[in-house]
């Protein structure tokens, strides 16, 4: 302890804090406020970017599920348009059968009612010119026949035969 | 590595071999080798008494050596020819403070040969102090042999004062180089990468677990400063420059003012409350606390004083003891081996250097820590008495 004090030398001291105080001042001045600045500066910085990257990466997903999400629906749309699609397609092509049909049918019996009439005209034809023809005949025989009497009388019980006949 | 280590081998071998002709050689010419070669066991008593009887030469003159290095110089000396008594390096200016400033040249002494006369007074300079004395130069001794002399106050440029002036313009050189490279780009340039991890460090491992986020900002410039001036004049003084700064109590001692000062200007109201009104204890114990917290914030400097003086006073003298050696044992084995064990002190120095320095922010860093830290004590108190993590103690 002796010796610590007498070593110890207060011009030394003195010079010393004075170096010291200058040193401070002029390097907190010029050297440690722009170092620490700079130093928290550039970790702010890669921070904020180390955010922004993480920021991005989140977005490119958001953006990569939006996508596939679009895709699906778009997707989905398609296959119900095909669907509805076909679903008419079926629907025109079941009611084109129907009505054909119904046309054909309606054309059937209009076609048969018209043979009908046809058939009865041509019938109730034929009937009033066989009655005519029938007529002439048996006028014609009537005059033949009626040139004996025999063959009148013969001619009248077939006729009459005929007729009880038919 | 392997290469190198068979000719080392065959020269330990060599040298080995013929140690029996140099030390028998050595022992008629050196009556210093006398005493160490014939009772190896009891050579440190051997040496104590050795000295005490009849002090040889060589081993009082490389204690004064030791001695003069530990101490401040009012001169620059590279080195000194003992046979011519001359001494190679510079003078540096000495300024007393004695009835008016007193300035003059150091070359006046001579190294401590001659008296110095300024304007009718005369200095006689004695182990690294500066005493009035007549025109003789007589000094006269007290029982611990220290001069009785009258001490002007001596505020000379001596040679820490110039190591230390050298060390601040060396670090504002370096540090605002640090401070613009950052301009250029948000990384520094050359010297910077290696400077620029040691102020990070500083703010990391110092100054953010010991002060706190919110304060250390504050605290960055003083503790970087202290930081890089002990490192580097503990570096310089592991230089064969022959400084010792960090190694001289005046220097420690003003550096530990500093944090003291430092840390009771930035102290907050919670931490004078607990020196002079500690709570939660009885007021006769709060009484009784006053003279030991107050002693307590003076023991924390003066460990730093004293622990930074001592650890770097102890290298030098262990660096130089050993460099000693060699020119005590003069032969083939112990200069090798001294060489190789100051080597490795020399390292072992280099990583005190580092050390010291951090341990001295680091402690002052802390005891900043502790002085502006926000206590929660006396609000956790009262809600709860158990549960709540104590801030105050930690």
């Amino acid at each position: 302890m002796d010796k610590l004090i007498n070593d110890f030398s207060f011009g030394l001291f003195f010079w010393q804090a004075l170096i010291l105080v200058i040193l401070l001042i002029l390097l907190a001045k010029f050297a440690w406020k722009p170092i620490m600045n700079s130093i928290t500066e550039r970790e702010e910085g890669i921070k904020n970017a180390l955010l922004a990257a993480e920021n991005a990466k989140k977005d490119m997903q958001n953006l990569k599920a939006d996508n596939e999400k679009l895709l699906a629906e778009a997707r989905a749309e398609r296959d119900t348009m095909i669907k509805e699609a076909r679903e008419i397609k079926e629907k025109m092509i079941a009611d084109a059968k129907e009505e054909a049909q119904a046309q054909g049918e309606k054309m059937i019996a209009q076609a048969k009612a018209t043979i009908e009439g046809e058939k009865n005209a041509a019938m109730a034809e034929i009937k009033s010119q066989v009655s005519t023809l029938s007529l002439e005949i048996a006028e014609k025989i009537l005059k033949g026949e009626l040139a004996n009497n025999d063959a009148q009388a013969k001619l009248v019980e077939k006729m009459l035969d005929d007729a009880k006949l038919s | 590595m392997v290469i190198s280590k068979r000719p080392l081998h065959l020269f330990v071998a060599f040298a080995v071999a013929i140690l029996p002709f140099f030390s028998s050689a050595n022992t008629i010419s050196d009556s210093t080798h006398v005493a160490t070669e014939t009772s190896h066991e009891s050579h440190v008593a051997h040496a104590e008494s050795h000295e005490e009887a009849e002090p040889t030469d060589k081993k009082s003159k490389i204690k004064a050596f030791i001695d003069h290095h530990l101490q401040d110089s009012h001169d620059f000396t590279f080195f000194s020819d003992e046979e011519t008594g001359k001494h190679y390096g510079f003078p540096l200016p000495v300024i007393l403070i004695d009835n008016g400033l007193k300035l003059f040249s150091s070359s006046k002494f001579h190294h401590g040969e001659e008296i110095a006369e300024v304007d009718g007074n005369y200095y006689a300079l004695h182990h690294g102090k500066i005493y009035k004395t007549n025109a003789e130069g007589q000094l006269n001794y007290d029982e611990h042999h220290h001069p009785t002399n009258e001490k002007p106050l001596d505020f000379s440029i001596t040679k820490n004062v110039v190591a230390m002036l050298v060390t601040a313009i060396l670090m504002f050189f370096i540090f605002v180089g640090l401070a613009k490279s950052y301009r250029k780009g948000p990384l520094p340039a050359g010297f910077g990468k290696v400077l620029e991890p040691l102020v990070i460090f500083i703010r990391d491992e110092v100054a953010l677990p010991n002060i706190g986020e919110k304060k250390y900002r504050k605290f960055m410039g003083y503790l970087l400063t202290v930081f890089f001036f002990i490192l580097i004049l503990n570096l310089f003084g592991l230089t064969p420059l022959g400084i010792n700064v960090t190694g001289n109590i005046a220097i420690t001692a003003c550096l530990a003012l500093f944090t003291y000062v430092v840390t009771q200007f930035s102290a907050n109201k919670d931490y004078w409350k607990h020196i002079f009104w500690m709570p939660d204890v009885p007021v006769l114990m709060k009484i009784a606390l006053i003279p030991i917290e107050i002693l307590g914030t003076l023991t924390k400097p003066f460990a730093l004083m004293i622990r930074l003086y001592a650890n770097i006073s102890a290298g030098h003298i262990v660096v130089m003891s050993l460099i000693g050696l060699i020119f005590i044992f003069k032969n083939w084995v112990a200069g090798p081996s001294f060489f190789g064990l100051t080597l490795f002190i020399s390292i072992i120095e280099i990583l005190v250097a580092f050390l010291q320095a951090f341990v001295f922010t680091m402690l002052s860093a802390l005891f900043i820590g502790m002085a502006v830290q926000d206590h929660h004590h006396d609000e956790h108190h009262s809600e709860d008495m158990l549960g709540e993590h104590d801030n105050a103690i930690i």
